[in-house]
């Protein structure tokens, strides 16, 4: 068989469905990727032109362009969707892109659920679109502080969109974390040890687990909250039993990681192009990993620097001063390791190249105003001004938009296949780093001038007329700027000439293949034997295209890749993919249905969508699986390999454990909140504690018991035990349910019930 | 100190900022070879800023501790409850006595403000006198306040609070010794 023939007859069958019914079927990670990137940068525009209205609101004193209540949409919204629409998504978009072909292999671990990620982010975001359509769009501000965010300050129907709209897209989050978590770990070319793994699949995966452990914390907040909102349980209601700190402290839990989310896959992109861009390979390895494996770990020890206005004892204040300030020692590691590989090479000013130096320009000076605002006095008067909105606009633009745009740049060669033939990205480059630094270094200054965040006009005569006019202008010119890399983008992609397959003469696999890639990415998967396998053989795409490496026959007729050890990278077993479905789209609108259901509060659309999409998930898993043994297949090189399916780890069952991952820490939010109110929040002790009677404490014991044994001793004793174990467990929960009558009396009757509805919800699924 | 505190913080960032910046420029002119990665990595990435700091943390707490309440005989209370979008002030030595949208304090004096919300999260702000504390209802924060001499201050609220935020505004009037007891006494100075 040649090249060719192999191509063929491996495109019949990875190819996505031809026409418009290839959109909503596919599953193919390289189709799931681009979708991601570009509704993510349609997100970018929406966000970008909310930002043009802000700053022509701000561009003179009194102006009566946007009222208050316009304002306040526009402010939140645009905060929302830059975080939650465009940045956490443009990660997921690249890593789904990007990683199995980093990684060399020939999809993500679990390509419908990519799918059901996506379509869970579009109709998520087309909520949210369509409440700033209809002039009804969240306005509490994107952090959504109670009182304010809820019945007493906001009685419209503007923060349910949020709370709802932000917690659909959230599953795309959740489920991009798990995919990217199993991929690394068991989706590599043999042969790729964990310390042979391109850098930026280090960085995804520290930054995916950093998601299953800090989105939980905020699901959980906005549960909380549309509970108060739609059924008056009092959780944020100092009146009754609750307290406004709990959100905080649960919306920073997760808000402070985010920042680190968001910042760790752009320096995985420069950790990749800054060594490409300088000819030489990256320095300092093994620290780089380290430093970004203790950034994420350091990132969830200082959520409370958000909150150093809000009352918290001196000591409190001093431990997490100190922990924020400590972050910067791994940053610095990075930065230091990056100008070390600058060094020993020899760079040249390509455009990636030139992007990555207005990272290093802007992000430095994001990160040394970052450290003045962690020291506590300093924050006392620079918190919620302006210094604080140039602060995080000078991490987040220069830490993650422009590494991307770096990215963007390096990239587009491999998404189109075209050689960059168009000077437009230089002009375009130039107009956003002025029109950057334009618009913020200056508004630092009207910050310490006292001008508040979030005011909508504000008086002549303080002084920050003419820093707010330059800010402006600038802004537009930051706009165009933009614009101008959308239409170069456009026309490269569309006229450019067709280019090499390796312009930038980079080691890393995803160069190892035509451009742009075909729908099964490598005709036979390599043996990796270093970081950068095309240094070690620039023949090797060809001798992939022969099939010369692992799974190179088609015979099987189905879309197969391998999984290896995790630590050593040796093939352990043949992954047998699923084909093209419309089931994670559909699954999905279903799933879009409960939270509309929620969101219109027409309650009996909920239970039946919940039926729905648990239909759709047991077909889900009943339509996939061999049902005869194979037995050890061939796989073109070393020894034969069992299916998925006939191993005792098979891919969904790591799946799992990182989905118990995110669901532990939701129940440990949980119990934090239930242990803060209990020892915070003012009006505490409730007026009457639930007494479980002995009747139920006896049950409780008895069906833990039960099912303790029926589950653990052997397999025939499961229904005898088990199933009245877990009977008599869900009883319990339902006596107690009766012991407290009134969830919106105290708060803590309504923690309790949410803590049973938990354990109840879980009940059906423990055995 | 506050001020002092901004002119070390901004001295020190350009200055760092100017050795990074120095340093690529550097490292993209160095003609290529091998170079230490100990250097770069530990010294630059590790020694250097963790030096730094710890030197900015201690002097970051040391003006923190000075800025905290500390109970004395001079110590004038008064209490400050925010609501949407209005603000009322009592006073410990005045009981029954509330102003609305005024503050009055003596000049020259350390005042304990006792800050609470009646329904949002609100934050108390005099920009010349102190930094910004937040008024969370049910708890109540207490924020050091001393203005040097008599004067009107402009206070704000400092957190976002919905439409009227922009116009949530309050002032301060420290009074002379003279003044404020007139104030006491019930009689508008």
């Amino acid at each position: 068989m040649n090249a060719l023939r192999r191509h063929r007859a491996l495109s019949r069958i990875w190819a996505s469905d031809p026409g418009l019914r290839g959109w909503f079927t596919t599953v193919n990670h390289t189709d799931l990727g681009r979708m991601f990137l570009a509704v993510a940068v349609f997100f970018f525009v929406v966000g970008g032109i909310l930002a043009m209205l802000i700053r022509a609101q701000l561009a003179s004193p009194r102006s009566a362009f946007l009222g208050p209540d316009h304002y306040n949409q526009v402010l939140t919204m645009h905060g929302t969707i830059m975080m939650f629409l465009f940045a956490i998504p443009l990660f997921e978009g690249l890593a789904v892109y990007l990683l199995p072909k980093m990684l060399g292999t020939r999809d993500l671990a679990f390509p419908r659920l990519t799918a059901y990620g996506f379509w869970c982010y579009v109709f998520g975001g087309a909520m949210m679109v369509f409440s700033l359509l209809a002039g009804v769009a969240p306005d509490s501000g994107w952090f959504m502080y109670p009182p304010l965010s809820s019945t007493i300050g906001a009685p419209g129907i503007n923060p349910d969109f949020w709370l709802i709209g932000i917690t659909f897209v959230e599953i795309s989050a959740i489920s991009a974390a798990v995919e990217i978590t199993v991929t690394v770990l068991r989706y590599r070319a043999p042969g790729m040890s964990l310390s042979k793994m391109p850098i930026f699949a280090w960085y995804a995966l520290v930054t995916a687990v950093m998601i299953l452990t800090g989105f939980p914390p905020l699901i959980l907040g906005s549960i909380l909250l549309e509970l108060e909102r739609a059924f008056g349980m009092p959780f944020f209601q100092v009146a009754a039993g609750g307290d406004a700190l709990l959100w905080q402290h649960l919306f920073w839990l997760f808000g402070h990681p985010e920042v680190y989310i968001i910042f760790l896959p752009a320096a995985g992109a420069i950790s990749t192009i800054l060594p490409v861009m300088a000819r030489t390979t990256l320095m300092g390895y093994g620290w780089i990993v380290a430093a970004a494996v203790s950034l994420g770990v350091l990132s969830f020890g200082l959520w409370v620097h958000h909150m150093f206005t809000t009352g918290i004892p001196h000591m409190g204040l001093a431990f997490f001063s100190a922990a924020s300030t400590l972050v910067a020692v791994p940053t610095a590691v990075q930065i230091f390791a990056w100008i070390g590989t600058l060094s020993k090479g020899r760079p040249s000013l390509h455009l990636p190249m030139l992007w990555l130096l207005a990272f290093f320009a802007t992000f430095v000076i994001g990160g040394l105003t970052g450290v003045m605002v962690a020291i506590v006095p300093f924050d006392w008067q620079a918190h919620d001004t302006y210094f604080i909105v140039a602060h995080l606009h000078y991490v987040l633009i220069g830490g993650f938009v422009f590494p991307m745009l770096a990215a963007l740049y390096y990239w587009m060669p491999h998404f189109t296949g075209r050689k960059t033939y168009f000077k437009l990205g230089n002009t375009a480059f130039w107009l956003v780093f002025f029109g950057f630094h334009g618009t913020f270094l200056l508004l630092h200054w009207a910050g310490l001038l006292g001008m508040r965040r979030r005011i909508d006009t504000y008086e002549a005569g303080q002084g920050w007329e003419a820093i707010n006019l330059i800010a402006s202008i600038s802004g537009f010119v930051m706009a165009i700027g933009f614009a101008l890399v959308l239409i170069d983008v456009v026309i490269n992609a569309v006229v450019a000439i067709r280019g090499s397959r390796d312009p930038w003469k980079a080691g890393t696999l995803e160069w190892a293949m035509p451009t742009p890639s075909a729908p099964y990415n490598f005709a036979s998967l390599p043996h990796v034997t270093s970081r950068d396998p095309l240094y070690d053989d620039p023949e090797l795409p060809v001798r992939l295209a022969r099939g010369e490496g692992y799974l190179g026959d088609p015979g099987r007729a189905r879309r197969e890749t391998i999984s290896v050890e995790i630590a050593s990278g040796a093939p352990r077993y043949i992954t047998v993919f699923p084909g093209n479905t419309a089931l994670p789209m559909l699954m999905s609108a279903i799933t879009g249905l409960f939270f509309l259901g929620m969101l219109l509060k027409t309650y009996w659309l909920v239970p039946i969508s919940a039926s729905g999409v648990i239909a759709c998930a047991l077909y889900w898993v009943w339509s996939l699986g061999g049902t005869t043994r194979e037995g050890p297949l061939p796989v073109g090189r070393g020894p034969d390999l069992l299916t998925a399916a006939e191993t005792a780890d098979p891919p969904g069952w790591w799946g799992s454990i990182f989905l118990l991952l995110a669901n532990g820490t939701f129940f440990g939010s949980l119990l934090f909140g239930y242990v803060f109110l209990w020892t915070i929040a003012p009006n505490w002790p409730p007026p009457n504690f639930a007494e479980p009677g002995l009747g139920i404490g006896l049950t409780a014991l008895a069906g833990a018991a039960l099912t303790a044994l029926g589950t653990r001793w052997r397999p025939g004793a499961a229904l005898l035990f088990a199933a009245p174990g877990l009977v008599a467990l869900a009883v319990t929960g339902v006596m107690t349910l009766m012991l407290v009558p009134d969830p919106t009396a105290h708060a803590y009757d309504a923690t309790l019930w949410v803590l049973i509805g938990y354990g109840l919800l879980h009940q059906p699924w423990h055995s | 100190m506050i001020a002092t505190l901004w002119w070390v913080l901004l001295i020190g960032a350009t200055l760092i900022f100017l050795f990074v910046a120095g340093l690529i420029v550097w490292a993209w002119r160095r003609p290529p070879g091998e170079v230490s990665e100990r250097r770069f990595v530990v010294w630059l990435g590790l020694a250097f800023p963790i030096t730094v700091l710890v030197a900015l943390l201690g002097y970051g707490l040391v003006v923190g501790e000075r800025l905290l309440p500390r109970a004395g005989p001079e110590v004038v209370e008064v209490r400050a409850e925010a609501r949407q979008w209005e603000w009322r002030f009592g006073y410990a030595d005045a009981p029954g006595r509330e102003t609305e949208n005024l503050l009055h304090i003596p000049a020259a004096r350390p005042v304990d403000v006792a800050i609470t919300s009646i329904d949002v999260i609100h934050s108390f702000w005099v920009p010349r006198l102190a930094g910004k504390l937040d008024a969370v209802p049910g708890h109540v924060n207490v924020l050091r306040i001393e203005a040097d001499r008599p004067g009107r201050y402009e206070g704000l609220s400092a957190e976002f609070n919905g439409v009227g935020y922009r116009d949530h505004r309050f002032t301060v009037i420290a009074h002379d010794a003279e003044g404020w007891q007139t104030f006491l006494q019930g009689e508008t100075p």
